[in-house]
C-alpha cells in the first residue's frame, strides 16, 4: 500500500472549531480559464462572509494563473490564496487534494466551497475524508443567517411556519447544539422530491460542493478587482505524491450547446422515437423561432438521438430558461429536477396522464408531430404581430 | 402444496421481464409489420441460456426445468408471441425429443449445437393431408445400407427456414399406420433437404413458417431417433410437452393484452371520466385476470408434473386448451376496449388478436385437446 | 488479480416517489433496484473478467434484504459477494459509510493487482462521495467518471469525462474507479447464473467481523461517526397546477402563442 499522505500541519485537528476562521472558495480553472461556477460561488461566499463578519478568500491553484486573481476580487473575494506549481497546470486528484489539504490544515478556514463540477466532485470528498470533516454534495442553497434561512424555508418547503420559526438548535450526539453560526447546506435528494438541510456541527471546515448554475453571479466591480490581496502559498509537491498520470486532455470537438445560459429551450423525449430525425428537426425549428436551443431527456441522450451536452435533468443540466418546451417528454422526476424552475413550462404529450402536465404552465395533449408545426406558425404569427 | 415460485424462478421471471421490455417490446410491431425473423434477439436468447434452457449443462444448456422454460415463453409472449413461439418450438419440439429419446452419441452431437452452437431447431410432423391424423403421413424413409432415404414434404413448419436441425417423422412401413412411423434427426445441410414455400400467415409474422421438402434426402442410419416404428409415440410425447409451451405462449399473449388494456382504460376518457371507472370495463377486466390466473395454475402444474416425472398428458392438454381459448377471448375483448384505435396498427391489440388465433390451432387444435382430455378421464 | 465492486440497493425512483408526512422517504412502499451507475460498475468488472478470467466480488453495505441484490449480481456473473450489515453501522453519512466500506474491503484484502469499481453516484442521495472517500481511506489512487477502461499489466488507462471533454488517465493498480453510464450497457442475468446463484458464496461482514480493523471505531462509524447531521428534511411545495389547453389544433396553438405573448415570454 502507498504511503499515507500527511498534512502540512500534522497537529491539525478538525474538531477544534474555535481555531477556524474565514470562508474559502476553491476557484476551479481549466487551462487558464475560470469555470463560470467559480464566480457564482465567490458571489455567494461574499454574502456568507458578510453574515459572519469574516474574510472571503479564493483558493486558486494552477500554473501561471496569478492574472486571474483580480476577477475573483471583482466578484467579491477579499483575498486570493495563490498556489502556483508546474504540477498543478492540469488537474490531478493527487496534487490538488494535497495542496488544498495542506493549505486548509495550516490556514484553517471555517467553510470551504467547491463547485460541483466533475472535478469538484472528485476533489471535495477526497479532501473531506483526509481532513476528517463533513461535506455536503451538490448543494442548491446555502445559509448562515437564521432569519434568511427561515425565510428561505418558508418559501421553499411545505413545513409548517411554526416549525420553521422554532428552529434554532439541533440534536448532535444527544446534546442541543445552537445552529445559528453553522453553515446550513440545503440539497435535493431523490431528484428534488425531497430536500434536506445539512449541518457540519463538530468539525471544520464545513465543506460543500455547489451545483453549477444555481447561485447568482454578482455584478463585476472594477474597484474590488483592483483591491484584491494576493497571498502566495507555496505548494509542496513532488513526483512521489503522484499515483496517476494524465496522458491527454481533450476538449469536445463540437461546440457544445449552452443549455444553462439559454432563455428558450425546446426539449425532446421518447415521443419522437417514431421519427427521430423529424422530431429533432421540428424542435430545432421551434427553438429557432423562439431564439433558443434544443435539449433532451435522458431517453433522448441514452438512445443516441442527441449528444450528452443536450441532456436536461438530474444527471444532465439544471436549467432555468424563460420558456421550456417539452415535446414528447413524459416528465420523470429526474427530468423535472433539471427544468422545473423554468419560468414558463409548455408541454406537448400524447398521454394526458404524463407527469409533465403536473408541472406545466400550459399543456397540449396531442401528437407532437402534428402540434409542433402549428405551434411554430402560431409563434411566428404572434411575434410578427408585435 | 406450495403456490409460490422458487426464488430462482422469480429471478428468472424478473430477468425475462426486463429482457422483454428492453429488447423485445421495442421491435415487436416492426417485426410483425415487416414479417422479419428477430434473429438478433434469438441470438441473445441463446447467449442467456433461454434457447435450450432444459438441456443439461454437460451439453451446453442451463439444466433448468420445464417450468423455467414456460416462464420464459410466457414473458416473451406478453410483448411478442412470435419470439415466444420460436423459443417454444426450439425448446419443446426439438431439444426435448432429442434429450428424451436420443442416444448418448446423438445427444453429444446435437444438443450442444442447439445451445452454445446457436443452431435453431424445428419439428416436422404435419403434412398436407395429415394434420390431426398423423397416420396418413406420406413422407417415407427407406433404409439403404448405412443410411435412410427420405421422400415427401412437411408443411407449416415453425422455424422452417431458419432452423438447421429438424426432428422429422416419416413412414418406415406404410402398412402399419401410426406404428410404421419413425423419427429422425435431420440437418438442413443433408443432401436432398430443401425449404419450400414460406407461409404468409394471419399472425405470428416474426415466426418463420415454411414447407420442408425431402427429395431423396440422405439421412445417416445413426440419426434414427429411438427405434423404428416408435416415432408416433415420440411425436405424441413431444406434443404433450410442447403444449405446455403453447399454453405459456397463449397465457403470455392474454396477460400482455390485459396489461395494455388496463393502462389504456385509465387514460381514455369518455362521458367525462376514464373508461376504467365504468363497471362494464371493470368486470370484463376482472374476468380476464381471473382466466389468466386459472391458466397460470394449469400451465405451471403441467410443467411441474413433467419435471417430477409424473404423467401430464391430460394436464398439458387442459392448460393448452384453456389458455389458447382464453387468449383469443381476451385479445378480442381487450381490443374492444380500445374502440376504433384497437383496430388500427397504432396499438398492439390487432396484432395480439391475430397472434392469439394460432394457439387454438397448432400443436393440436382445441378439438384435439378435448379428445386428449376425454381419453384421460375414464370414459 | 481480483475485482471488488461496491454496489448499493436503492429505491426505484423511476415511478412515483412516496414521502411520509414528516418529510422522510417512505422506503417501504417503494421497489428496490441496484443503483444504476453501480450496474455499469458491475458490467465493467465482468468485462474485465471476460478478458482476464479474474474473479469479481460484489460488496455492499445494507440491511439483510440487500442479499436479493447480491444474488442477482452473482446471477449476472459475479463469483461471490460480501454483505456488510450491522445495527452499529446505521445512521452513517457518506464519511462514515466510506469508512465502513473501506474497512470491509481491507478485511477482504486488497492486493497489488486488484481494482475496486464503484458507480459514480447513487440515485437516492446523489452525493458521488463514497467512491473517492473509500479511495482516500485505503490510500488508493482514484479515477472518477470513467467512460472507458483498459487494463494493461499492472496499470489501468481510463477515459475520464469532463463537462467539456475528457482526460485520459493512467493509474497503477490497486486503484479505485467510479463508473458512469456511458461506460457500457449492463448485461442480463443468465439462466445458468440464476440457477447457480444461491450456491455461490455470500459472506456477511457484521460489526464483530470488522471491529478489529483500524478504520473501525465508535467515533468513525454510525451516527456518532458522521461529521454531518441532517438539520431538517422537507418536501418542496407543489407548483400550482397549470392549464391544460383544450384541443390540439391550430386554434389551440394560436391560443398558446397568445398567452406567451401576453406574458411577454415572446
Amino acid at each position: 500500500m502507498r504511503n499515507i499522505v500527511t498534512l502540512a500541519n500534522p497537529g491539525f485537528d478538525s474538531s477544534k472549531l474555535e481555531e477556524f476562521k474565514n470562508i474559502w472558495v476553491f476557484c476551479e480553472q481549466r487551462e487558464g480559464r475560470m469555470m463560470p461556477t467559480t464566480y457564482e460561488l465567490v458571489s455567494e461566499g461574499r454574502k456568507l462572509a458578510d453574515q459572519l463578519g469574516v474574510k472571503l478568500c479564493g483558493l486558486l491553484l494552477g500554473d501561471n494563473v496569478s492574472g486571474m486573481a483580480k476577477d475573483l476580487g471583482a466578484y467579491g473575494a477579499d483575498e486570493v490564496i495563490l498556489c502556483e506549481h508546474p504540477m498543478l497546470s492540469v488537474y490531478t486528484t493527487d496534487a490538488y487534494a494535497k495542496v488544498i489539504c495542506d493549505a486548509v490544515s495550516e490556514l484553517k478556514p471555517e467553510v470551504l466551497l467547491i463547485g460541483a463540477t466533475n472535478i469538484g466532485r472528485d476533489l471535495g470528498p477526497r479532501c473531506a475524508a483526509r481532513l476528517h470533516t463533513g461535506l455536503c454534495a451538490d448543494c442548491t442553497h446555502l445559509d448562515i443567517d437564521m432569519t434568511e434561512y427561515k425565510d428561505f424555508l418558508k418559501g421553499a418547503s411545505t413545513l409548517a411556519p411554526e416549525r420553521i420559526d422554532g428552529l434554532g438548535t439541533a440534536k448532535v450526539l444527544g446534546q442541543n447544539h445552537d445552529i445559528s453560526s453553522d453553515l446550513k447546506m440545503t440539497r435535493p435528494a431523490f431528484g428534488g422530491n425531497l430536500m434536506a438541510s445539512i449541518i457540519c456541527p463538530r468539525f471544520r471546515p464545513a465543506m460543500a460542493t455547489v451545483r453549477p448554475g444555481v447561485m447568482k453571479k454578482a455584478s463585476y466591480d472594477e474597484a474590488k478587482a483592483a483591491a484584491v490581496k494576493v497571498t502566495p502559498y507555496a505548494a509542496r509537491l513532488s513526483e512521489a505524491d503522484m499515483s496517476t498520470e494524465v496522458l491527454e486532455v481533450v476538449k469536445a470537438a463540437k461546440k457544445l450547446v449552452d443549455l444553462v445560459g439559454a432563455d428558450y429551450i425546446v426539449s425532446v423525449g421518447r415521443g419522437i422515437s417514431s421519427d427521430v430525425e423529424g422530431g429533432i428537426k421540428l424542435a430545432e425549428e421551434l427553438a429557432d423561432v423562439l431564439g433558443g436551443v434544443v435539449g433532451g431527456s435522458r431517453v433522448a441522450i441514452d438512445s443516441g438521438w442527441l449528444t450528452a451536452d443536450h441532456q436536461v435533468g438530474q444527471t444532465g443540466k439544471t436549467v432555468h430558461p424563460k420558456v421550456y418546451v417539452a415535446l414528447g417528454i413524459s416528465g420523470s422526476i429526474q427530468h423535472q429536477a433539471g427544468m422545473k424552475e423554468s419560468e414558463c413550462i409548455v408541454a406537448v404529450n400524447k398521454s394526458e396522464s404524463a407527469p409533465i402536465f403536473d408541472i406545466a404552465d400550459y399543456g397540449i395533449c396531442g401528437d407532437l408531430f402534428k402540434v409542433t408545426p402549428m405551434l411554430i406558425e402560431a409563434v411566428k404569427a404572434a411575434k410578427a404581430a408585435k | 402444496m406450495d403456490f409460490n415460485l422458487s426464488r430462482e424462478h422469480q429471478m428468472l421471471r424478473k430477468m425475462m421481464a426486463s429482457f422483454t421490455e428492453n429488447e423485445v417490446k421495442p421491435i415487436a410491431a416492426e417485426t410483425d409489420r415487416t414479417c422479419t425473423y428477430p434473429k438478433e434477439n434469438i441470438d441473445k436468447l441463446f447467449d442467456l441460456g433461454v434457447m435450450g434452457i432444459c438441456v443439461p449443462k454437460e451439453y451446453g444448456g442451463a439444466g433448468a426445468d420445464p417450468l423455467a422454460s414456460a416462464i420464459c415463453i410466457e414473458e416473451l409472449s406478453k410483448q411478442c408471441a412470435s419470439t415466444g413461439d420460436i423459443v417454444a418450438t426450439h425448446n419443446g419440439l426439438c431439444c426435448d425429443p432429442i434429450l428424451a429419446n436420443g442416444t448418448a452419441a446423438q445427444k453429444a452431437k446435437y444438443l450442444p449445437m442447439l445451445t452454445t452452437g446457436r443452431k435453431v431447431g424445428a419439428f416436422c410432423l404435419t403434412e398436407p393431408n395429415a394434420g390431426s391424423d398423423a397416420s396418413k403421413g406420406q413422407t417415407e424413409a427407406r433404409l439403404e445400407g448405412d443410411h435412410y432415404v427420405l421422400n415427401g414434404s412437411k408443411v407449416f413448419i415453425t422455424n422452417g427456414y431458419v432452423a438447421e436441425i429438424f426432428v422429422v417423422f416419416a413412414m418406415t412401413d406404410k402398412t402399419k399406420g401410426t406404428r410404421g412411423i419413425s423419427a429422425f434427426i435431420v440437418e438442413s445441410s443433408f443432401p436432398g433437404f430443401s425449404v419450400g414455400k414460406h407461409e404468409q400467415k394471419m399472425g405470428l409474422h416474426g415466426s418463420p413458417t415454411a414447407e420442408i421438402v425431402f427429395q431423396d434426402c440422405i439421412v445417416p442410419k445413426e440419426n434414427l431417433l429411438g427405434v423404428e416404428g416408435k416415432g408416433f409415440k415420440i411425436a405424441m410425447q413431444t406434443l404433450d410437452g410442447g403444449r405446455i409451451g403453447i399454453a405459456a405462449q397463449a397465457l403470455g399473449i392474454a396477460e400482455g393484452a390485459t396489461e395494455e388494456a388496463k393502462a389504456y382504460v385509465k387514460t381514455r376518457e369518455q362521458f367525462g371520466r376514464p373508461i376504467s371507472k365504468f363497471q362494464n370495463t371493470q368486470f370484463v377486466l376482472a374476468d380476464m385476470e381471473l382466466a389468466s390466473e386459472a391458466g397460470r395454475l394449469l400451465t405451471y402444474q403441467a410443467a411441474t408434473r413433467k419435471a417430477e416425472g409424473k404423467s401430464y398428458t391430460k394436464e398439458a392438454a387442459m392448460a393448452k386448451l384453456w389458455c389458447s381459448e382464453h387468449a383469443m377471448k381476451t385479445t378480442t375483448k381487450a381490443l374492444q376496449m380500445f374502440g376504433g384505435y384497437g383496430y388500427t396498427q397504432d396499438y398492439p391489440m390487432e396484432r395480439m388478436m391475430r397472434d392469439a388465433k394460432i394457439t387454438e390451432i397448432y400443436e393440436g387444435t382445441s378439438e384435439i385437446q378435448r379428445v386428449v382430455i376425454s381419453n384421460n378421464i375414464g370414459l | 488479480m481480483k475485482i471488488l465492486v461496491c454496489v448499493k440497493q436503492v429505491p426505484d425512483t423511476s415511478g412515483k416517489i412516496a414521502v411520509n408526512p414528516d418529510g422522510t422517504l417512505n422506503r417501504a412502499s417503494m421497489q428496490t433496484i441496484t443503483n444504476p451507475d453501480d450496474m455499469n460498475a458491475v458490467e465493467a468488472a465482468l468485462k474485465l473478467k471476460d478478458e482476464t478470467g479474474c474473479p469479481v466480488y460484489a460488496v455492499t453495505m445494507g440491511p439483510p434484504p440487500a442479499e436479493s441484490m447480491l444474488r442477482e449480481l452473482m446471477a449476472m456473473g459475479c463469483d461471490g459477494s460480501y454483505l456488510i450489515s450491522g445495527r452499529e453501522f446505521g445512521g452513517s453519512d457518506t464519511y462514515a459509510t466510506s469508512q465502513i466500506l473501506a474497512a470491509g474491503l481491507d478485511t477482504i484484502g486488497i492486493e497489488e493487482d486488484d481494482i475496486i469499481f464503484c458507480g459514480r453516484q447513487a440515485i437516492d442521495g446523489d452525493t458521488a462521495q463514497v467512491g473517492p472517500q473509500i479511495a482516500e481511506k485505503l490510500h488508493l489512487p482514484q479515477v472518477t467518471y470513467a467512460a472507458e477502461i483498459h487494463k494493461d499489466g499492472n496499470s489501468v488507462t481510463v477515459k475520464r469525462m469532463l463537462e467539456d471533454g475528457y482526460m485520459t488517465i493512467k493509474v497503477k493498480t490497486p486503484c479505485l474507479v467510479t463508473c458512469i453510464k456511458e461506460l457500457n450497457t449492463p448485461r442480463y442475468m443468465t439462466v445458468t447464473g440464476i440457477f447457480d446463484t444461491y450456491s455461490k458464496p455470500m459472506t456477511v461482514l457484521d460489526y464483530e467481523a470488522l471491529k478489529d480493523n483500524p478504520l473501525i471505531d465508535k467515533s468513525t462509524i454510525g451516527l456518532s461517526g458522521s461529521p454531518t447531521n441532517i438539520l431538517t428534511s422537507f418536501t418542496p411545495p407543489q407548483k400550482g397546477a397549470g392549464m391544460m389547453l383544450e384541443g390540439n389544433d391550430m386554434k389551440t396553438c394560436e391560443q398558446l402563442a397568445g398567452f406567451l405573448s401576453e406574458k411577454h415570454y415572446i
